[in-house]
């Protein structure tokens, strides 16, 4: 890229040496020759006005138009996700339970199951969160939405029309954690192994 | 002690689990307390910390690849030997050849040696074993780090500190947990007896109209159960210089019977209804899963008036739930059965709990009641209590003309076993009807917090009304001591030569007081440890320092673990024997205390209680 640095002020390069120059005008006459860029490159040269062609990159830039910013994408790290089931599995056998075909097991088979995974689950979930109803109203009822409601904790369904206050049924009153208690890990801990293998010794 | 504390701390260093609660001193004044429960971080399975009001008190003893490098991780030790608290629970389920657990029963184990290395008790050789005494050390260093943890500038050995004990912990007992708070770095203890943390943690609750609830000379009678023993305490209301005080007068015998028990029963009980439907035996792991889910039965079958079966499941080890699990029920007929009939059976007051001979070949465990009927222990206690309440200043005396027991006024239930409000109104019908019975009034219930926290939450309420700053529950010791001398006559063949007991402690010397050394005068060989029998009595209240007990009736003086002396040989001959007079008495933190006094000469020597009476025949 010798010749990218004729863009820079002539007096920062050293005029090269006689053999040096040889050897140049014998580059530059073949390749003159063969490759048309350098050619055109060249001329510019002889005429005075410097430059090889700019970069091609730089070229893209020209149609300047306004553009939406970029929203920022939050990316949930795999740990808490990894702890989470770990804790599913270790309490309530959450993962055997997902993880198991269930077609030709009986229903009298498979409730007992889920007594062990509803209750282990349900103790995980007590223990690492704390839990709450969005709505305090019962299902069902006809409730009210004020103007300036949050959007983000109440959900408009169904004929989805005009400004609030809206008056509707409640069909389900949400659920919002409270508190996050997840588990500290020491630092080598590997939280994507959420059940060891287990091998008993007799 | 460079540091005036800051706070007032009471530890429960239960058999099943630890807990410790605090009171802020700086921001309590009076009746007004700003009381926490510490959040205790441990490793609830490997590489996982977490805080939980509850250290269980397991101990798991890892191979040496067993476990991964940071399994054991703690925030203030990067590789801890030993698994404590909720990780070894988990672990020792499924190995439990490794896991450590009832440590503090064994620590009252007169019968072994509580200073060798004989936990877990079936272990193998190849796994290194710990003493009873070292398990409490580590249950309380565990408690101390984390305290230091989040208080970096109040280390926990600047506080003051009140551990918990049985009521029913003997002398040796006693001293063996002031050791273990020693070698974990806490010389600021002192020790409470839990039922007695209980009482305060009622008092606490009363939010100071304690004196409304309860009237001068009643009797309360506190009833703890715990997960791994039932603990039994008489208190009663008396009168100083006008106010109404609190004195314990009695603390029942050690009783290994608890909670887990209870569990265990139904598991077995539903482990054989498995074992003949499907034909196989459960392991113990199985076992361990069954009790867990027994448990989780009986809270809903006693909590509930309606339901009158709860499913119980066994999940399989391997990954298929379905199919693989083995699925049962608890009735209510059976926990009643069990529960209620066999733990707390309706019976006269005066039965008396059956104690079977002790087999020969036992294998070395621990002493685990022989009769499950708590009704009967309680019977039997207020029996022999009788007159118990007889001698405290403004006790009025409420016993009708030929009361056959001491009859309560009140009673106070502690443990988590009396969650289930059936168990509670069980014993207290039970004790109305033995006093309606014996021409007694009947005795009310006072609403005390079951809760697993309240002995703790009560001795850190009593370490600061210690501080002068509420009232006090006078006690002292529960017991009478003797020295037992073996009387001068002549051998016969078969016969051991009878034995005298000399009285060297009197009934309820109070912490920080001694007693005048008993004027008869013993025997030390310089040069050679010399041992006596030892022994105490809970109904002998009156004898004083120096009484002599050439017979006593069955069960009126309990023998205790030996003490013993050794007298160091410096300036005297090897071999000879050097006359002394025993003095006792109760030092600051609640132990009790004997040294051997020389005729002449103002020496000193420390006689100790032998906690390693066990030792020859355990091995």
């Amino acid at each position: 890229m010798v010749w990218g640095a004729s863009n820079a002020p002539v007096s920062d390069v050293q005029p090269p040496s006689f053999f040096a120059r040889i050897f140049l005008a014998w580059v530059a006459y073949f390749r003159t020759l063969f490759d048309g860029e350098f050619a055109a490159g060249v001329v510019q040269l002889r005429e005075g006005r410097g430059a090889l062609p700019a970069p091609k990159e730089e070229v893209v830039e020209a149609p300047k138009k306004k553009k939406k910013p970029a929203p920022v994408i939050k990316e949930a790290g795999p740990e808490a996700a990894l702890q989470l089931l770990g804790l599913l599995q270790r309490e309530g056998r959450f993962v055997d339970f997902i993880e198991e075909d269930l077609s030709g097991a009986s229903d009298e088979d498979i409730g007992a199951a889920a007594r062990v995974v509803h209750e282990g689950c349900k103790k995980a979930l007590d223990e690492h969160f704390t839990i709450e109803a969005i709505h305090p109203d019962e299902e069902g009822e006809t409730v009210t939405v004020d103007e300036g409601y949050d959007a983000k904790s109440i959900r408009l369904t169904g004929n989805v029309v005009g400004d609030p206050p809206h008056s509707g049924e409640l069909s389900h009153r949400g659920w919002r954690v409270g508190e996050v208690r997840l588990p500290k890990m020491s630092e080598k801990h590997d939280p994507s192994i959420i059940a060891p293998a287990e091998v008993e010794l007799a | 002690m460079s540091d005036e504390p800051s706070y007032a701390v009471g530890i429960d260093l239960g058999t099943t689990h630890c807990a410790l609660s605090y009171v802020d001193l700086d921001l309590s004044e009076g009746e007004s307390i700003a009381q926490y429960v510490l959040s205790v971080p441990q490793v609830t399975a490997p590489g996982n910390i977490e805080s939980r009001a509850l250290l269980p008190s397991f101990l798991y003893l890892p191979g040496a690849t067993e476990l991964a490098d940071g399994a054991l991780t703690l925030p203030w030790d990067e590789a801890p030997a030993f698994g404590v608290g909720e990780v070894a629970r988990g672990l020792g389920a499924k190995t439990p050849i490794r896991v450590v657990s009832s440590a503090k029963s064994w620590l009252c184990h007169g019968a072994v040696d509580r200073l060798a290395p004989i936990l877990p008790p079936h272990a193998p050789d190849e796994v290194t074993k710990i003493s009873p005494l070292q398990a409490s050390i580590l249950y309380l260093e565990h408690l101390r780090d984390a305290w230091d943890a989040k208080h970096p500038d109040a280390p926990l050995d600047d506080q003051d500190v009140v551990i918990t004990v049985p009521a029913s912990f003997d002398p040796a007992a006693r001293e063996l947990t002031a050791e273990a708070a020693r070698e974990a770095g806490l010389d600021n203890i002192v020790l409470l007896e839990e039922p007695q943390a209980a009482l305060y943690s009622w008092i606490q609750g009363t939010q100071s109209t304690w004196r409304d609830q309860v009237e001068l000379g009643d009797v309360i009678l506190v009833v703890d159960v715990g997960g791994g023993t039932t603990d039994l305490s008489l208190m009663v209301v008396a009168e100083r210089d006008g106010t109404l005080e609190l004195h314990r007068v009695a603390v029942g015998e050690h009783i290994l019977l608890g909670g887990d028990n209870m569990d265990l029963a139904l598991a077995v009980t539903v482990r054989a209804k498995i074992e003949a439907e499907i034909g196989k035996k459960l392991d113990a792991w199985q076992l361990g899963a069954l009790t867990h889910a027994c448990r989780a039965a009986k809270e809903r079958l006693l909590g509930d008036d309606g339901v009158e079966s709860v499913p119980v499941v066994v999940p399989s080890r391997g990954r298929k739930l379905i199919g693989g699990s083995i699925r049962s029920e608890l009735t209510r007929a059976e926990v009643e059965a069990l529960l209620v009939e066999g733990f707390f059976p309706e019976v006269s007051s005066d039965a008396r709990p059956k104690s079977r001979a002790r087999v020969a070949l036992t294998q070395l465990g621990l002493p685990y009641a022989q009769d499950a009927g708590i009704t009967r222990h309680i019977a039997a206690f207020l029996a022999r209590q009788l007159g118990a309440a007889a001698d405290v200043d403004g006790y009025r005396g409420k016993l009708p003309e030929g009361a056959t027991f001491l009859h309560p006024t009140a009673i106070l239930f502690n443990g988590g076993v009396f969650e289930s409000s059936l168990l509670e109104r069980r014993v207290t019908t039970q004790i109305n009807a033995w006093l309606e019975a014996d021409g007694g009034a009947r005795a009310r219930v006072l609403d005390g917090a079951s809760l697993d926290v309240a002995v703790a939450r009560g001795a850190a309420y009593y370490a600061y009304v210690r501080r002068g700053k509420g009232v006090r529950i006078r006690g002292g010791t529960a017991q009478a001591y003797y020295v037992g001398v073996e009387t001068a006559m002549p051998a016969v063949p078969g016969m051991e030569p009878p034995i005298t007991a000399i009285c060297v402690a009197p009934f309820g010397i109070e912490e920080g007081t001694r007693c005048e050394p008993a004027a008869q005068e013993l025997g030390l060989v310089v040069g050679e440890p010399v041992s006596f029998r030892f022994f105490g009595s809970s109904v002998r209240r009156d004898d004083a320092v120096g009484s002599v007990l050439d017979r006593w009736s069955d069960g009126e003086l309990e023998e205790l673990s030996e003490i013993r002396a050794t007298l160091p040989s410096e300036g005297r001959t090897a071999g000879d024997v050097v006359p002394v007079r025993l003095r006792a008495g109760v030092s600051a933190v609640g132990v009790l205390e004997l040294e051997a006094i020389p005729r002449v000469g103002d020496e000193r020597w420390n006689v100790e209680l032998d906690v390693r009476a066990g030792g020859a025949a355990g091995d």
